[in-house]
């Protein structure tokens, strides 16, 4: 136990001491048992390696044969359409499956010991090529971006059920007393998904995922309203639990016992967000790694260095989303952009897990909801470099750092033109399957009972990719 | 009849060579196929222990062709090479011998001799909810409590577990919660002030009358009914595109509720009040119940795919609101646990299949008037416009490339994108450009200008006098729609006999098409009259006929959950045998017999309700009950209720004297934090309602899908995505963040202290009461007294070394109190508003 978790231990008693006069010992016992409440940390079904994920959401779906999946096959057909026994049953969004191919003019390089090719627009996450387990042979169902969100998120296409994020803290919990358990951090534009990437679906809303800001209040309504301040806001939470426990002793309700906690939980929320977003104690180093005082990068650095924070503070799953990828067209413009804002801020996050030790017990994932077409979408012919990607569900890349998860290596591999997959396919329920795996989850265990069935985050499907584990 | 079918079907071939069916093949069937494919289960809706059955196939159609065993699926199953997809899937494979029959057999003509069959049939369910409603006779009762039937079936059970039942709550707390049910609304001091006064007999009966009588009634009733209709304001998914005139059926819901129709009728304009005689108006708006589905507009997505999901959710709908079933499963594999099948899965989407959707005039009461007056004007005004900038001719050439692209697809990308993003916004969009220019209807051809104004394809933005003519025509006709008056829309659906038949998906896989169906409810359950009248419509009148045993259990169930807390059948959602069993069968029997037989009046049986014993009793801890019967089903005790999320706002703002009681209406915007509208797509902009729209109630909140306001969503609000037959109930801290700092709660605390220190004689002892009296509907305790007192003098110490906070805390003047005072007031009624009991009904 280290002096932090010491201190909320002890002002944990010391509230409920407090109250206790007013509940009854019984009453006491219920809210000292952990059941009482549902974000207290527990196991899984064994323990995992990975105590907290960041999920690194690449909004729109990034370009794999222009970051991940080099494809010099491509430059043969540059120009052409494809014959039509390449692009039988492909669903695609907009282009047709007789759309030209578009070869990447990028230069990929193998990296570290491992020698993992990466392009030339992210070079900081190639330095940390040797801590990224690369797969190449992802696939979805979904070819469409909400039902492609979804189907990460939830397992499904449609929309109602839990997100990953909410199945994790409901298995879980969280080690942080006053940060919520599942927090997301947006950066650039809106996502297609919404807050339906974050939803709890049918488990109960305290699972759902809290947006934090970067600016504004970090916690939605944390902030005190103008003229109340923190004297007066201990003044009045002090009379409204003196009010409520008179209450609770005259109807015996545990519901206001309860209501009581969350209302102490959230003033302790109040001093805890404005200090995880307050990096003052951080090294002129660390921002600089970050690149946290760059114009370019500064909201996804800030993320990404919250993330960490937070990590260090037990919050159990980060979502970080990004959008947006989508690159229909001018791909190379938008991708050198999108890759410029999140590049350096994504490697600093894993340097920086490492070294503080975080990196072992921290699942980093990183990916969009598919991948892009090899062929071009063109939608302004008399535009110079007009030319982008439509959307490819059949193959694409993401990566995995941390948690257990077995850095410098690639699982799985597309045909010459990355069209499909043809070593080790690995689908989204799968990813699934494994992350929670690591978490210390049996995936086809971690239930929820709805509507007269058990509903799980893998649906009816997934398997525990066994190659990426350490 | 079906019986003579195996004969007529069997072609007599090579006799002699035939094997014997009773004697070769019905061992081989019964052994190997029979436990999954026979009498207690029909996997794939195939049966293979009687012929009619077999000879029909399973849901993908005919297994066995008489004469042709090469061409049929059985011989390819049973032989097949592939696990998975080889029959019998697990134990040895058939023998070489048994192949040999089998195909015999079938080439010989499959005959299946009549005395071989099976009855057939659907298999019937001994499940109580299935079985017919009678009604029981009620318990007798002694004199010393109880004030109708329902008390005498609860204190019969509580009787056998030696319970008895809880005191009367106080009157006071009495009058909040029946105004809280019924209403959704506190009491005004007033009312509480003359309901403790009214000490003559009847006095709570007159409440509840004048309660059932008010315009919020149906304010009240109508949030619950739209958690089921999983009503939104917004499309969800990707776009997520604003419904405008989404409003238009839930206002039509609130008119419904509040004149009492009666529920069997409530119903039927609902499934399909589009196909009665003479159809009104109000009855054609009714049917927007089925537009509430989600509608994703994303450009690339399959729209046959789409609108199939669109078909699930319609049929998942129904089967939850109105029969209590869990059909869902169904959707993919015959229900493991209830006799729904996927034949009756896709039976029940086949009701929903040939309707369209579609918009139509709507007027409110004083639209149509203004509207037809300006009519003929705004239409040479608008033609004036067009012709103007000459629209009519580039759209004229819009229209032959874009149907160009539609008919030819491939050949310009360009086109191709604009036809894929035109078939995303406009419904029916190929249908409505294919269409014969001189023969759409006015109202399509305006649809197919807009379109073309918003997105006029590639070529017009490269020619920039095309440009500044489409641009100037939008501005203009934006400019003349809003000069002018218009008449309120509304989402409905309607009949369009030319859609296909439906089919089972195999799987639950749109693209896997099985065997047709035919609209029709569950075989398990009474059949359906076939009356001439379109299937929609029987279907209909079958939810609630009579002899269905569903219906009227599950109404009833969901409105004693609202009352008390938690249904009679727990499970609310789920009276399938996965469900839980009611807690008083007898009870719940009793109220949905007495609810159909008396009209199906809504009111009455909730006034039956509220006029019990056991909803007027206390909801105070029972510690002797407590142990026999830890959550209250036995009904020692009321319970107490957390209020809805709509409510909680209602309250606050109703206390505070905000509140804006106009009954129906637009979606409102009440103030949000910045950045949540954000997060969804396109980064949307919340732009707040004004004057006194700012301040309606819950109910008319906008609800943005994918970016719903975080006050709906903290307190438990539905995502309105399937019908949601029961609210959680959570407590959380962002719940109390909310309420403390949430401008909204805030602004009420203000506007409570002005509203105390305008009404109420000076001195702190008054103005407490006052509080109390506006928020929870009782005067303080002493204990109370003193503690207030207390913090009203540290916050007015804190606010003399804070002076800037004063002005801040209460920005305006209350005249003859000083600021400060008037700012720690403010401070003081922030706590009262976010007490437990304020947001609780007790």
């Amino acid at each position: 136990m280290n002096v932090r978790q010491y201190l909320e231990l002890t002002n944990r008693r010391r509230f409920l001491g407090r109250v206790a006069g007013g509940i009854g010992a019984m009453a006491l016992g219920d809210l000292l048992a952990a059941d009482t409440n549902p974000l207290a940390a527990r196991k899984g079904h064994f323990t995992g390696k990975a105590k907290s994920v960041i999920f690194m959401f690449m909004e729109g779906g990034p370009s794999q044969m222009d970051l991940f999946d080099p494809k010099p096959g491509l430059q043969k057909w540059h120009g052409q359409a494809l014959p039509d026994s390449f692009t039988r049953d492909l669903k695609l969004a907009f282009i047709k499956p007789s759309a030209a191919v578009l070869a990447s003019p990028r230069v990929f390089k193998p990296h570290g010991q491992s020698g993992t090719q990466f392009s030339d627009f992210i070079p900081h996450t190639a330095s940390c090529a040797d801590d990224i387990c690369l797969v190449r042979s992802m696939s979805t169902e979904a070819f469409n971006h909400h039902p492609g969100q979804l189907l990460l998120f939830t397992g499904s296409t449609q929309i109602g059920r839990p997100t990953m994020g909410a199945w994790t803290v409901y298995g879980l919990g969280s080690e942080s007393s006053n940060l919520p358990g599942f927090a997301v951090l947006t950066s650039g534009a809106g996502t297609s998904g919404g807050a339906t990437n974050f939803s709890s679906g049918f488990l109960p809303s305290t699972f759902q995922g809290t947006p934090l800001r970067g600016s504004g209040d970090p916690i939605l309504y944390l902030a005190n309203p103008p003229g109340v301040s923190g004297l007066t806001q201990r003044a009045g939470l002090d009379a409204l639990r003196d009010l409520n426990e008179e209450h609770h002793a005259a109807v015996g309700d545990m519901e206001i016992a309860s209501r009581m906690a969350s209302y102490e939980l959230a003033y302790r929320m109040q001093s805890a967000g404005p200090e995880l977003a307050d990096f003052s104690g951080e090294s002129r180093e660390t921002l600089d790694l970050y690149g946290v005082n760059d114009e370019t990068s500064r909201p996804f650095a800030t993320n990404c260095l919250l993330a960490r924070r937070m990590v260090e503070r037990g919050v159990r799953f980060i979502l970080l989303m990004h959008a947006s990828w989508d690159d229909h067209v001018q791909l190379n413009r938008k991708l050198k952009r999108n890759c410029d804002i999140t590049d350096r801020p994504t490697a600093a996050l894993l340097k920086d897990l490492k070294r503080r030790g975080l990196l072992d017990s921290t699942l980093v994932v990183w990916g969009g909801e598919f991948g892009r077409t090899p062929m071009q979408e063109v939608r302004n012919t008399q535009e110079a470099d007009n030319a982008g990607r439509d959307h490819h569900p059949n193959a694409y890349s993401m990566w995995l750092a941390g948690g257990g998860i077995k850095g410098g290596q690639v699982i799985g591999k597309t045909d010459d033109l990355g069209f499909n997959v043809v070593e080790d396919p690995m689908t989204v329920h799968d990813l699934q399957a494994t992350i929670l795996n690591q978490l210390g989850f049996d995936h086809t265990r971690l239930t929820y009972r709805h509507m007269g069935r058990d509903f799980r985050l893998t649906d009816v499907h997934g398997e525990v990719v066994r190659k990426m584990i350490a | 009849m079906v019986t003579g079918l195996p004969v007529l079907l069997s072609v007599p071939v090579a006799a002699a060579q035939a094997p014997d069916f009773a004697r070769e093949i019905a061992p081989i069937l019964a052994r190997n196929c029979s436990g999954c494919h026979g009498a207690a289960q029909q996997m794939s809706g195939l049966r293979l222990d009687d012929g009619v059955a077999a000879l029909r196939g399973g849901y993908s159609g005919a297994v066995i062709v008489p004469g042709n065993a090469s061409g049929s699926a059985l011989m390819a199953r049973v032989t097949s090479q592939k696990e998975n997809f080889r029959m019998p899937p697990a134990g040895p494979r058939l023998d070489e011998a048994a192949v040999a029959k089998l195909r015999a057999w079938i080439d010989a003509g499959a005959v299946w001799p009549a005395s071989a069959a099976k009855a057939g049939g659907a298999k019937g369910s001994n499940h109580w909810a299935f079985q017919p409603v009678r009604k029981p006779a009620v318990p007798a009762m002694g004199a010393e409590w109880g004030r109708n039937p329902i008390d005498a079936f609860v204190l019969a059970k509580l009787a056998e577990a030696g319970l008895k039942p809880s005191g009367e709550a106080p009157r006071a707390v009495q009058l909040r919660r029946v105004t809280l049910d019924l209403t959704g609304l506190p009491p005004t001091p007033e009312e509480t002030a003359a309901f403790l006064a009214d000490s003559s007999p009847g006095a709570y009966q007159r409440v509840v009358d004048r309660l059932l009588r008010s315009p919020h009634y149906g304010e009240r009733w109508a949030r619950h009914w739209l958690d089921l209709a999983r009503y939104a304001d917004s499309d969800g998914f990707e776009k997520d595109q604003p419904r405008p005139w989404a409003w238009r059926y839930r206002q039509w819901l609130i008119e419904a509720l509040n004149r009492g129709q009666s529920f069997d009728q409530f119903t039927i304009d609902q499934i399909a009040g589009d196909l009665l005689p003479n159809a009104t108006l109000d009855q054609r708006i009714a049917t927007g119940f089925h537009r509430n589905t989600l509608l994703n507009r994303e450009a690339g997505v399959a729209r046959a795919e789409d609108r199939f999901e669109i078909l699930v959710n319609r049929a998942n709908t129904i089967a939850t609101t109105w029969l209590g079933l869990t059909a869902g499963c169904a959707q993919c594999h015959d229900h493991k646990y209830d006799p729904i099948t996927q034949r009756d899965y896709y039976s029940l989407m086949a009701v929903m299949n040939r309707t369209i959707d579609d918009e139509i005039d709507a007027p409110v009461e004083g639209e149509f008037g203004p509207w037809l007056r300006t009519q003929a004007d705004f239409l040479a005004k608008r033609r004036e416009i067009l012709n103007k900038h000459r629209i009519p001719e580039l759209e004229a050439e819009w229209e032959v490339k874009m149907r160009q692209a539609i008919l030819n697809p491939g050949k310009d990308v360009e086109w191709d994108f604009a036809v894929t993003a035109c078939r995303a916004m406009l419904d029916n969009a190929d249908k409505l450009l294919l269409m014969d220019r001189d023969r759409r209807p006015e109202r399509l051809a305006r649809r197919i200008t807009a379109q073309f104004l918003s997105s006029a394809g590639p070529d017009i933005p490269r020619d920039k006098e095309k440009q500044d003519r489409v641009k100037k025509a939008r501005g203009e006709l934006t400019e003349l729609e809003g000069a002018f008056p218009r008449l309120s829309q509304a989402m409905v659906v309607q009949d369009d006999p030319t859609v296909p038949p439906a089919y089972i998906a195999i799987r639950g896989d749109y693209k896997r098409q099985g065997l047709t169906v035919e609209p029709l409810p569950p075989a398990f359950l009474p059949a359906m009259k076939t009356t001439g009248e379109p299937a929609r419509l029987a279907f209909a009148r079958w939810l609630v006929a009579r002899e269905n045993p569903l219906t009227a259990r599950v109404i009833m169930n969901r409105v004693w959950q609202e009352m008390f807390g938690r249904g009679l059948v727990r499970t609310s959602e789920d009276f399938g045998t996965q469900g839980e069993r009611p807690s008083h069968p007898e009870l719940l029997d009793w109220l949905a017999a007495e609810f159909m037989d008396g009209g199906w009046s809504l009111k009455e049986m909730q006034k039956l309700m509220v006029m019990s014993a056991a909803y007027r009793q206390s909801s105070a801890a029972r510690p002797d009950a407590a142990a026999k019967d830890a959550d209250n089903a036995l009904l020692a005790r009321q319970s107490r209720l957390r209020l809805a999320a709509e409510n909680i706002r209602d309250s606050a703002l109703a206390a505070s004297g905000l509140l804006s009681r106009t009954v129906g209406g637009r979606s409102i915007y009440p103030p949000q934090p910045a950045g949540v509208a954000e997060l969804g797509y396109g980064s949307r902009k919340w732009v707040e309602s004004a004057g006194a729209e700012r301040y309606r109630r819950g109910l008319y909140v906008h609800f943005q899908r994918t970016t719903p306001h975080p006050q709906l969503m903290n307190f438990d609000a539905p995502d309105s995505t399937l019908a949601c037959s029961r609210r959680r109930n959570s407590n959380t801290p962002l719940q109390a963040l909310n309420l403390l700092n949430d401008p909204v709660f805030f602004e009420a605390a203000q506007a409570l202290a002005v509203r105390v220190l305008r009404e109420s004689p000076a001195g702190f002892a008054p103005r407490l009461n006052r509080a109390f009296a506006l928020t929870v509907a009782r005067p303080p305790s002493a204990r109370e007294s003193e503690r207030m007192a207390r913090l009203f003098d540290q916050q007015l110490g804190i606010l003399a070394g804070d002076a800037g906070a004063v002005p801040q805390l209460m920005p305006v003047e209350v005249e003859g109190v000083a600021r400060v005072e008037a700012a720690a007031w403010a401070a003081l009624c922030r706590v009262l508003l976010n007490l437990d009991e304020f947001i609780t009904r007790e």
